[in-house]
């Protein structure tokens, strides 16, 4: 049995006891990775020699008794846009192929600050984009439920990963869904904090109004746990929130007796796969044999919010990828046509049909003529969303729905055309234009594919979102199940 | 609002990508299905509703004047794809 087959606290008791070292922790992800990647594709960059040297590190400190981080000797995965020192960070682009970063972001300095062991990078939707991890140009990531269908994305490098059990934990990023949608395809527990709870210094930009970092765990618990090691103002990123960071760990109580959830029709309509809707509505009267009371409710715009996060999020993506021309980094390709001819063949090269598509669209809807019919527009539907979800907080606690509309779905079904796939993220779009943290936790199956449940907060409460996704989770026995691989 | 290849052209300019004759037929399609699912948008009456520009209560982050740690010139070339005499080498600028 894996020792990743432990809870977090038991592992920690383990290394304590002497039963288990820091090294041994490591080999062991190394090679589950080494047997299960090739099937899988979660990593593209391995730091087989750093995670090595960090557990021998380690391994000392144990025997020094000196005082340990959160996170100590646990395997962890990084999403290849968030940028490590001295470890190739390539945002599964062509462009970046060879980049080598000479700084740390400040979410995997909290890592190592944890004692946590970088294990590797992992594989994604190139910058982001994309909802299915087809769009990495170093090959799509296999969803380990099914070879045959995908993980998710962007952040399906960082889902598959825990899933396989080749590592403990990861960080993903997300935009507008990329890490609790690939959560829910994958089986996994995935948290998208509150906008500016967890630094972006690091990550390299899509959207900058919409971007966070966040975990990717087998149980809320460890969420818990990771949260709580990266969490935090930054005075690095000047949309870094000043707010207290509580102790997630003494939310996790068990209780949620009174608790008021709203459940948005909108979440449950047409669009969704009845399968998903009747292990969500099963999900639900778990809930309630708790003590929760749910109603339905309306969140009235959620219709407009993929159209509102397309123009936004492809806007502010045209105007953060205009940095990479070629100049100072990147894969340059210099024909000897002059300077502009630089710059189109390099990022023409460079960067894959999705990104070169979001480009365009945010350019053409920034440029004169069309900004106020485009972005501005956008912004102000962006406001109205955030009202419907604001005008609920003040009656509910939560808001409770799925996650994703359906189950995974099989590799190359959805790539003829970009609006199909654009609308896999009409239940996690919302809550990003919100701001509003969010957790995606398995809650069932529908066709052997895992089924996420997605609970939404208050701006700022990961206690309250982590507390009730913590008692379902422990009421059920989801999270023990895993796939054979 | 249809875009022509000529607007798709136009674009691509902007964005600094060059885009081949079916890349530049196939965005077009593309875009002008994404433009009209996003025309969507018309249907809400956003006369009296203020922009997001920031989903926080932000306010301009300033610190003092301190030199700080910075990169070394070595640093900053590490990446260079051309480099001379510690700068960033580019094709020529001026004629």
């Amino acid at each position: 049995m894996s020792l990743f087959q432990n809870r977090l606290p038991e592992v920690h008791r383990m290394l304590t006891a002497k039963e288990v070292s820091v090294s041994e922790l490591t080999e062991e992800s190394l090679a589950i990775t080494a047997e299960r990647d090739k099937k899988v594709n979660a990593f593209l960059t391995l730091n087989e020699e750093g995670a090595r040297s960090t557990a021998r590190a380690l391994d000392d400190k144990l025997a020094s008794g000196a005082a340990r981080g959160l996170l100590f000797g646990l395997p962890a995965g990084i999403k290849d846009n968030i940028v490590t020192k001295g470890l190739r960070t390539t945002c599964a682009s062509q462009f970046l192929k060879d980049f080598q970063p000479i700084y740390n972001a400040t979410v995997a300095s909290k890592l190592q600050q944890a004692d946590a062991v970088t294990i590797g990078k992992l594989n994604m939707d190139e910058f982001a984009m994309g909802g299915s991890n087809e769009n990495s140009s170093f090959g799509p990531v296999r969803n380990p439920w099914d070879l045959e269908r995908v993980p998710g994305g962007s952040s399906g490098g960082s889902a598959a990963a825990v899933a396989a059990g080749e590592v403990f934990f990861s960080l993903g990023s997300d935009t507008g869904g990329s890490i609790r949608q690939p959560a829910s395809y994958c089986g996994v527990v995935g948290l998208k904090p509150t906008y500016g709870l967890v630094s972006r210094y690091g990550l390299v930009a899509f959207a900058s109004s919409l971007d966070q970092i966040g975990p990717l765990t087998r149980n809320v618990e460890d969420s818990a746990y990771v949260l709580q090691a990266i969490a935090g103002y930054d005075a690095q990123d000047s949309t870094s929130a000043k707010v207290e960071i509580p102790d997630y760990l003494s939310s996790l109580t068990g209780d949620v007796s009174g608790l008021r959830i709203a459940v948005p029709k909108e979440y449950l309509g047409a669009g969704v796969d009845a399968s998903v809707r009747e292990t969500v509505l099963s999900a639900l009267k778990v809930l309630e044999g708790m003590g929760a009371v749910w109603e339905e409710v309306s969140l009235p715009h959620t219709e407009y919010a993929v159209a509102a996060y397309y123009l936004l999020s492809s806007s502010e993506a045209s105007s953060n990828l205009a940095r990479f021309d070629g100049v100072r980094y990147g894969a340059r390709v210099d024909e000897g046509g002059g300077l502009l001819d630089l710059y189109l063949n390099s990022r023409s090269r460079g960067f894959g049909p999705e990104v070169k598509r979001r480009i365009m669209l945010g350019t053409y809807a920034l440029s004169s003529g069309y900004y106020d019919a485009y972005y501005l527009k956008a912004q102000k539907v962006r406001t109205l969303i955030k009202q419907d979800f604001d005008d609920i907080f003040k009656k509910y606690d939560v808001v409770i729905g799925p996650t994703a509309p359906t189950t995974a779905f099989k590799l190359g079904s959805q790539t003829e055309d970009p609006l199909t796939m654009y609308l896999n993220d009409i239940l996690t779009i919302p809550v990003s234009l919100a701001g509003i943290p969010a957790v995606s936790v398995p809650c069932g199956f529908a066709e052997g594919m895992p089924v996420g449940l997605q609970i939404i907060g208050k701006e700022f409460d990961e206690s309250t979102i982590l507390r009730v996704a913590h008692a379902f989770e422990q009421n059920t026995d989801h999270h023990k199940q895993r796939p054979q691989l | 609002m249809s875009i022509t290849v000529k607007d798709v052209q136009h674009v691509a300019k902007l964005a600094r990508l060059q885009l081949s004759p079916e890349e530049e037929a196939t965005f077009t399609e593309q875009m002008n299905a994404i433009l009209q699912y996003a025309e969507k948008l018309n249907e809400l009456d956003t006369e009296n509703v203020k922009p997001t520009t920031h989903v926080l209560q932000v306010s301009n982050v300033m610190r003092d004047d301190v030199v700080k740690e910075s990169l070394t010139q070595e640093e900053a070339l590490l990446n260079a794809p051309d480099d001379e005499d510690g700068h960033f080498k580019v094709p020529a600028v001026l004629e």
